[in-house]
């Protein structure tokens, strides 16, 4: 049934307030990385303005930021595919032997508070001269990365019929062949979506690098802090910087919108 | 990434399978449930257990300074001090619950407004998806800053708006008694389309019929949500509050990117969690800082086992 006109008012305009709401502040901040501070202090020229490259100038030359650019990207890309070759085997473990109190195990790591774990991590680990390293780096983003993917590949596994399998079998491979051959490949979305979402939250993590990483290993979230001085803010430069951050995240996102969506609620109407 | 998911082409089909049925094999094939799903649980169980163990140990004894620094054994003193502690923690306590309270409850009313908004196919649908996906996978501490800037009391836009509707300008983040309730607002803002994907998710799964049978019963269509779509959804609203719940109460990110240390010179903004990072990365106070996570980890576990108790009890 097609809804009555009276709703279909109601709904545009409420929709566009709430594209406006979530939209406005963020364009606001990519806004303000193009102006000068004189600009954004003035608030007569709050809407025409000359933009200017200035504030990225800074960001990318002086602080630095090609090199946290590179940091975030390979530790995201590190957490990522070593949880994907620990998690993927595991979930279809658990998936396909009903081992729930064993995912309860690795989904504990989603639920426990980060700071509990920072204090033995950096006892053990600064003993070990490991912190500000990137082996401690990626070990702890593999902490969020793992049972976000155990869980969304759980999720997969549960709805893959195994009947495939079972004919790989009757025709002679091992259990552990039609896994490979015949279940991995039938699973690419799933993995890809595990491993998007796996590397959003890694780039997105803030707690452990802010404890774990040196000044050489700094992420992007770190680093942004860089602009924030006791005693005044270089705000076009923080705004800058605040781009430079989750532009790149938005836009990948946006791209694969359909994995995203589905990671972000794996498992949600399972009841 | 690659390597996981490509099959191998290398040896051809047959002779593969026999080549495979060798005693290694077999013994890979007979113990495969641990071979594969060991691995992961013990490099979450080695990350957890001894750490769990170690804050609860920690949490008994006067540790404090250099984590090589000698430490004492002092029994449940910490705790006492702790629980009888009305200046620090139990303000954190209830910044706490008040944080997550109110989040939650706004992000579900409205998430499942938008969503249900929503939930009908129109023309832009994709337009308002996309402004749905930006805010929830926007960097935390990157959307702090943002909304520094537009809540600065002299040059935010938020004062400026206000100015234009003959209102006066508020402190926002640097007000003693506004600051909370700003940083709930920057959280409402990012995660309320979580709530929303979640919600929408579950109404797709939803049948027709129970809506058809109700609308030729003559039900409006308030009655048609309040007693057919919201119970059928009601287990989908339990897991949004459950997820959203979890993360709200641990929220880190935007306090501390929007407040610094302690929560504001004021501790405005003191969570449990701000309050024991402070503790450990600030003041290396490790023994009190390990009593408060352990008290911290206890209220998250209870409130796990009540909803989840809650949500076994509607599945029924």
């Amino acid at each position: 049934m097609k809804p009555s006109k009276p709703y279909r008012v109601f709904r545009t305009s409420a929709l566009v307030v709430v594209v406006f709401a979530l939209m406005a502040p963020l364009l606001w901040m990519i806004a303000a990385s193009f102006k000068t501070n004189v600009d954004i202090y003035d608030t007569a020229k709050a809407f025409v303005f000359s933009p200017s490259l200035k504030n990225y100038e800074t960001v990318l030359q002086q602080a630095n930021y090609l090199q946290f650019i590179g940091n975030s990207l390979w530790v995201a890309f590190a957490a990522t595919a070593l949880s994907l070759l620990l998690g993927v085997p595991a979930a279809y473990s658990m998936s396909r032997f009903s081992m729930k109190k064993s995912a309860l195990v690795v989904l504990m790591a989603r639920v426990i508070p980060g700071v509990s774990l920072l204090v033995p991590w950096y006892y053990v680990f600064s003993n070990l001269k490991l912190v500000g390293g990137f082996s401690v780096l990626i070990l702890s983003h593999m902490f969020v990365s793992l049972p976000l993917i155990v869980y969304i590949m759980m999720g997969y596994f549960d709805g893959l019929p195994t009947e495939l399998e079972e004919a790989a079998l009757v025709d002679g491979l091992t259990h552990i062949g039609a896994f490979r051959r015949i279940t991995l490949p039938l699973s690419v979305p799933g993995v890809a979506t595990a491993g998007i979402l796996s590397f959003i939250f890694s780039w997105n993590n803030f707690m452990f690098a802010l404890v774990l990483s040196g000044s050489d290993t700094k992420t992007l979230p770190v680093a942004i802090f860089d602009f924030v001085g006791y005693a005044s803010i270089d705000w076009g430069g923080l705004m800058a910087a605040a781009t430079v951050v989750t532009l790149p995240i938005m836009l990948i996102a946006l791209f694969v919108q359909k994995y995203v969506v589905s990671g972000l609620t794996a498992g949600a109407t399972k009841g | 990434m690659s390597a996981v998911i490509t099959p191998r082409t290398d040896t051809p089909e047959a002779p593969a399978a026999v080549q495979e049925d060798s005693a290694w094999s077999r013994w890979t094939n007979e113990h495969r449930k641990w071979l594969f799903a060991a691995p992961a649980m013990l490099f979450v169980a080695v990350l957890i257990i001894f750490p769990v163990a170690w804050t609860g140990y920690l949490s008994l004894t006067d540790a404090e300074g250099s984590v090589r620094a000698e430490s004492e054994f002092i029994g449940i003193q910490n705790y006492l001090d702790v629980l009888t502690d009305t200046d620090r923690f139990w303000p954190a306590v209830w910044r706490t619950v008040l944080f997550t309270g109110v989040v939650l409850f706004f992000e579900v009313i409205l998430g499942m407004a938008i969503a249900l908004l929503l939930w009908r196919p129109f023309r832009g649908e994709k337009w308002v998806r996309v402004a749905i996906l930006l805010p929830l996978v926007a960097t935390p501490v990157a959307v702090g800053m943002m909304w520094r800037l537009i809540f600065d009391p002299n040059i935010g836009m938020a004062n400026q708006l206000l100015g234009w509707i003959g209102i006066g300008p508020q402190p926002w983040l640097a007000g003693q008694h506004s600051a909370l309730p700003t940083t709930m607002f920057i959280d409402i803002w990012q995660w309320t389309p979580m709530v929303v994907l979640i919600l929408l998710a579950g109404l797709t799964s939803l049948s027709d019929e129970p809506q058809e049978a109700a609308r030729i019963d003559g039900a409006s269509s308030w009655q048609r949500f309040r007693h057919v779509t919201l119970p059928l959804l009601m287990p989908t609203v339990i897991v949004a509050i459950l997820l959203r719940g979890i993360d709200a109460l641990k929220t880190f990110d935007i306090l501390y990117a929007t407040k610094g240390r302690g929560g504001g010179s004021f501790h405005e903004v003191e969570t449990l969690n701000v309050y024991a990072y402070g503790l450990s990365f600030d003041y290396n106070d490790y023994g009190v800082s390990s009593t408060v996570l352990i008290i911290f980890f206890l209220i998250i576990i209870g409130v796990m086992w009540a909803l989840t108790y809650r949500k076994k009890g509607l599945g029924r």
